[in-house]
């Protein structure tokens, strides 16, 4: 059986109305796919209830990750099953130092102690690739940090804690072209049989550094289309609107 | 409280255990023959039996305070409390060896002749109302450092210690403060010497023993000129179902130049009221810190002072609270500026859980004398749970307008999104708010010996289990 992170027909509400409305979606390992789409088409969404925000309230479905159906698992469960969340907007937690909760981290993910050593090839590696300073791993997680240095952050403990599926929620958010391609690097970096990722973003512009294997567009909760990377320069030359048609003629037949 | 919560609680309560100890003594009431009879045993000069029941009047004619945390059951309960039980075990003594077996299993439960070995440069251990250990490393000694019982402070060092005691909380200080003077029972004796660096911490540690027992130690520390010191308490006790009752006074003399610092990590059950009167008076160009972390108790009142007198004086009270169920922690600090160019900060960081409430109390006050004193204040309260409670008193008497003086305070909740971001990361529910929590408190956690962090650190994890989701 193919390692895969699969999404089968999600329906969620939240306040009692429905913002996904049957997501069907397969991310195989080994292979990045984007998933774009117009503001409010429950992209976040998406990410924020496969990774177990207790806000959301799941109406029906599955997201099973590597078989196993992990929407009854607590947000640690699942992320010490190899899942990672890559934040929109990372929160803030003062007195806490990147290097200490990242060790912590690592720890819980592997359920082992992680000898210092090995803690810190794996540190210095990403700090590298994300051309960062190492003075950044004694400062408290996000405090005080630019939405920029707050998405490297993510990147970060991407790259150190090694998931088997990340979900990336408009990590091009706030990013000038610099820090995209650092943050872009990062990504790449993890590329490989054994991983796998979703990227959410409005834009174009970062696929052209993160180079999708697959497409797929959401509009009203639903992906109403997937294709090759070439979907995304569509999208970017003609805007969301003629998809919108275009379903709406499939739905009205 | 009924026996199931008291066990379910006694469960996350490391240090509940008692010992069985038969007391060779054990005086109960308030009454001048009880005071009498507590002098007589420590073979006392008259002039301190006078003081002791010159201050049980003063405690008798103070009235209850009305402020704060209800001390209404306390009050009923005063005339039912042991006020004095010696342990069976001889004073002072200078080895682990000479301390009975079952009273020295508890400190090795503790923990404290290992940290004796290993971070410590003296320790006194008090049990109940007597001090059954004190001992101080030979080199110290040699160079004149003094780290003794108060009683032996009294018998041994008359003059020094006649001429400091009660000059800094006289017994009219507070009405707590008046009934510590009363029934006063072990606490240490310091006296570090003009110019010499006592670089590791002396520590004294208190346990209680016997149900129903209130206990008053008495600490004066003389920090003689350019000398420095680092003093650290501990408190533990067993839990029962009565109240138990701890009053300490601490009094800290910092000299020309000197610098001190006075830690305490109290972890009381929560059936202890824990009241206790701690002021230093710093002198010219002398440095204090207070770093107060309290834990545990039904109630604590407690305000750490600090007086700057001299000219250039500085201090800074650094203070933890954590108030789970059932707790009410008035805690907070107080700065008064009496001379030119002194300054001072407070920072006080408070969690309140369950129905837990903590309040910041503090006062500063700039005398009109103190030109161009500085003072900041912090202080922070985080709530963990919707029921859990806070409160801030902050007053501030300013009579020069010279000094610059700053205060903040904020209130957070401990928050859904955080919690749900680091458990993104794998890391369980009550680890991630044990982990807010000791990063709430970190700009103060810091300042603590390694050790002692740890323990801190651990307390919180303990706290936090099961308190969110």
């Amino acid at each position: 059986m193919t390692k895969m992170l699969e999404i089968r027909d999600l329906w969620i509400n939240v306040d009692g109305r429905p913002i996904l409305k049957g997501v069907n979606l397969t991310i195989p390992r080994g292979e990045v796919h984007a998933l774009m789409g117009p503001n409010g088409a429950g992209k976040s969404t998406l990410g924020k209830v496969i990774a177990g925000d207790p806000s959301y309230q799941v109406v029906k479905g599955e997201v099973l990750l590597d078989g196993e159906n992990i929407l009854g698992l607590e947000p640690d469960e699942r992320a010490r099953k190899g899942l990672f969340l890559a934040f929109q907007y990372p929160v803030e937690v003062p007195g806490v130092t990147i290097a200490n909760f990242l060790r912590l981290a690592l720890q819980a993910r592997f359920g082992r102690e992680v000898p210092l050593t090995e803690f810190y090839a794996k540190l210095q590696r990403a700090v590298e690739v994300l051309e960062w300073d190492e003075a950044y791993l004694t400062r408290y997680l996000n405090e005080g940090f630019s939405g920029g240095e707050k998405k490297r952050n993510e990147i970060l403990q991407l790259m150190v804690l090694e998931p088997a599926y990340a979900i990336l929620d408009e990590t091009d958010s706030g990013l000038d072209i610099d820090a995209l391609k650092i943050v872009a690097g990062g990504v790449n970096a993890m590329r490989g049989p054994d991983f796998g990722a979703l990227v959410i973003t409005h834009y174009q512009r970062l696929l052209g550094y993160i180079v999708p294997d697959v497409v797929h567009v959401m509009m009203d909760g639903r992906i109403v289309k997937t294709g090759g990377r070439e979907l995304a320069l569509e999208l970017e030359e003609r805007g969301y609107d003629w998809l919108g048609e275009e379903v709406g003629a499939q739905e009205a037949t | 409280m009924s026996e199931t919560e008291l066990k379910h609680i006694s469960e996350d309560y490391q240090w509940g255990f008692a010992d069985e100890v038969e007391p060779e003594v054990k005086l109960k009431g308030l009454t001048p023959e009880v005071v009498r009879a507590i002098s007589e045993i420590k073979g006392e000069p008259d002039w301190l039996l006078e003081f002791r029941l010159k201050a049980l009047e003063t405690y008798f004619e103070k009235p209850w305070p009305r402020w704060g945390p209800d001390l209404a059951e306390l009050e009923r309960q005063m005339d039912d409390f042991y006020y004095y039980v010696k342990p069976p075990a001889r004073e002072n003594a200078r080895s682990w060896d000479e301390v009975p077996e079952e009273i020295r299993r508890t400190y090795e439960k503790l923990g404290i002749p290992e940290a004796e070995q290993k971070v410590l440069a003296g320790v006194g251990a008090q049990y109940d109302s007597e001090m059954v250990y004190h001992s101080i490393k030979e080199e110290l000694e040699k160079q004149g450092v003094i780290f003794k019982s108060i009683e032996d402070g009294v018998r041994e060092h008359e003059d020094l210690f006649r001429e400091y005691f009660a000059k800094v909380v006289p017994p009219t200080d507070n009405k707590f403060a008046a009934l510590n003077s009363a029934l006063f029972s072990g606490g240490s004796f310091v006296y570090v010497p003009p110019g010499v660096e006592v670089e590791v911490p002396l520590q004294a540690y208190f346990r209680v023993n016997t149900e129903g027992f209130g206990q008053f130690e008495r600490t004066l520390i003389i920090v003689d000129e350019g000398a420095k010191v680092h003093y650290i308490e501990g408190c533990t006790a067993p839990i029962y179902t009565t109240e138990a009752l701890h009053t300490g006074v601490i009094e800290i003399i910092v000299r020309k130049g000197a610098e001190s610092r006075y830690t305490t990590i109290q972890n009381w059950p929560i059936n202890m009221y824990n009241l206790v009167t701690q002021r230093a008076l710093v002198e010219e160009g002398g440095y204090h810190m207070w770093l107060d972390g309290n834990l545990g108790s039904k109630v604590t009142m407690k305000y750490p002072s600090s007086v700057l007198r001299g000219p250039g004086a500085r201090s800074e009270i650094l203070s933890i609270a954590f108030a789970g169920d059932g707790q009410h922690l008035d805690t907070g600090a107080k700065l008064i500026f009496a001379a030119p160019e002194t300054s001072g900060s407070i920072v006080s960081k408070s969690i309140s859980k369950g129905e837990g409430r903590s309040s910041y109390r503090g006062l500063v006050k700039v005398l009109s004398r103190a030109d161009r004193a500085r003072v900041n204040v912090e202080c922070d309260a985080l709530l963990v749970n919707e029921n859990s409670k806070t409160d801030t008193y902050p007053y501030m008497e300013i009579a020069n307008e010279t000094a610059s003086v700053g205060h903040e305070a904020t209130v957070s909740r401990l928050a859904d999104d955080q919690i749900f971001y680091l458990t993104t990361r794998g890391i369980p529910e009550d680890e991630a708010a044990a982990l807010i929590v000791r990063g709430f408190i970190e700009p103060v956690a810091k300042e603590l010996p390694l050790e002692f962090a740890v323990e801190l650190n651990r307390l919180i994890e303990l706290e936090m289990e099961g308190s969110v989701g």
